[in-house]
């Protein structure tokens, strides 16, 4: 049905008004130009990085005392998820930035080193994370590496991280380690690693079924640099009441980008089947209404979650409660397993032709981008981790 | 039904005939209008003329079929269905 005016991109929430909107659309047209290349050679997405550095995009959320935007979690879950519809890889790397980079105002106090890489971010640099590490398994809430002290106010760090996302093309990776020699593998710090005080040895290639462009090689990582690069917050912190919600509600807007695409191909299928026999609503058309229900309730989970998480921000009570770590790893956990089946769905509407490899209604990408959604902190530690949290409260946020 | 020539000649976008008549054919065979297709002024209103949103999405089909094009979904507007000139200038730019 033809309805009153709607937004241009069916499927997701664009804002008439939204001050992002136009520079989106410039990188989400780079993005889409190189996605199948950047999947198939499993190449960073470089066009797509240098598009969202020149267009603010990196700098969005960059608050306006530090001479930012000052991106609202929903205004960024908006960008993540049309950037998710043209390059899932594109998607994930500002996602990853930005659980990240907001981590620096909101965590990281006045120390010089900090504030410095706060103007970095401001100007466009790209963060990238180093928080796993090789024999502690994917916990990144616990670390076997330290900060070592040097002399005169200088630091050491070295970690065999399994997986540091888009590591060569990043400007900083903010590493987790123990405070110090002697703490316990859960008193971790945040530390700022800058590319010309930090040497990167390749471990492991990544070679994966999808989001292969977020080039999430092994690296052995050594850093040397000033203690002032150290935030503020122990990471225990910054991890409740940031990094955690943040990567959770724009990790699930990047997937919620990856199912809108797959349903847009589905509806370009059904309309083709549609024309010809005009008049005959084709079989397609039931399943791609199903399909619709299914993407506005997860349309509806992510930017709710987002739009909470403005709403509480700055209220580290609300952020550090079990019902909120609960409700974080809800989205995560339903938007990952929603997404494979959505893109699933819209596989069966397409037919042969979202079974093709390539082509202009393929689902194959889709499909195999949104298998990465469960695995990458997998579903099931998370569903762990609630078991225990569970137990102490019943509340719905 | 009032049809005015005055305003249909100063109307600014000239669409090509074969496209004004594969609306029109469109529109006679599945907008369901209260009066003949092929009779309407190019700028009448076709919701007065009996337009459902429910008979527009047919409408788009045949255009679509006949002069193989596809409306962008930032075309699917009410408005763009309302008369055989917006639909005809609008499956010009889709093409």
């Amino acid at each position: 049905m033809i309805t009153e005016e709607r937004p241009a991109s069916a499927g997701t929430t664009v804002s008439a008004v939204d001050r992002f909107a136009e520079r989106t659309a410039l990188v989400v047209d780079i993005a889409a130009r190189y996605a199948d290349e950047v999947d198939r050679d499993a190449r960073p997405p470089r066009e797509a990085i240098a598009a969202m550095k020149e267009h603010g995009l990196l700098a969005a959320a960059v608050p306006v005392e530090h001479g930012g935007e000052g991106a609202t979690l929903a205004e960024l879950s908006v960008i993540a998820t049309e950037l998710g519809r043209a390059c899932a890889a594109t998607a994930m790397v500002f996602a990853m930035h930005h659980g990240q980079a907001m981590a620096l105002w909101r965590h990281g106090g006045v120390a010089l080193g900090v504030t410095a890489m706060i103007e970095a971010v401001r100007d466009g640099a790209l963060v990238a994370s180093s928080t796993t590490e090789r024999g502690i398994g994917g916990d990144a809430r616990r670390s076997t590496c330290a900060i070592e002290p040097d002399q005169a106010g200088r630091i050491r760090l070295r970690k065999d991280a399994p997986v540091i996302s888009y590591a060569t093309e990043a400007d900083a990776i903010l590493v987790t380690a123990r405070r110090d020699l002697d703490a316990p593998a859960s008193d971790q710090r945040l530390v700022i690693a800058l590319p010309a005080e930090t040497t990167l040895t390749q471990t492991s290639t990544w070679d994966t079924l999808g989001l292969r462009g977020t080039c999430s090689n092994g690296w052995l990582l050594d850093t040397e640099t000033h203690e002032d690069r150290v935030l503020r917050d122990d990471y225990a912190t910054i991890s409740a009441r940031t990094v955690l919600p943040v990567s959770h509600v724009l990790w699930a807007s990047v997937w919620l980008g990856i199912a809108a695409d797959a349903a847009d191909r589905a509806r370009r299928a059904v309309r083709k089947q549609a024309r010809a026999a005009v008049g005959q609503t084709p079989p397609g058309a039931l399943r791609l209404a199903e399909l619709l229900v299914d993407l506005q309730t997860m349309a509806d989970a992510v930017r709710h979650a987002a739009a909470r998480f403005d709403q509480v921000a700055d209220d580290p009570e609300v952020l550090e409660s079990t019902a909120y770590a609960l409700a974080a790893n809800a989205l995560k956990i339903g938007s990952s397993e929603r997404v494979t089946d959505l893109v699933t769905q819209a596989l069966r509407i397409v037919g042969i032709a979202g079974f093709a490899a390539t082509g202009e209604l393929s689902i194959a990408r889709h499909l195999r981008d949104a298998h990465g959604a469960a695995v990458m902190v997998s579903n099931d530690r998370l569903l762990q981790n609630d078991a225990a949290l569970a137990l102490m409260t019943g509340a719905i946020l | 039904m009032h049809q005015d020539p005055t305003s249909a000649a100063t109307a600014v976008a000239l669409v090509a005939p074969t496209t004004e008549l594969a609306v029109r054919r469109a529109l006679a065979d599945h907008g369901r209008l209260v009066v003949d297709a092929m009779d309407v002024a190019s700028i009448a209103d076709l919701y007065a003329l009996g337009l459902t949103s429910h008979a527009t999405v047919n409408v788009m089909l045949a255009v679509e079929n006949e002069l193989d094009v596809e409306f962008p979904d930032a075309a699917l507007h009410r408005s763009t269905f309302a008369t055989i000139e917006s639909i005809a200038t609008a499956a010009e730019t889709a093409a």
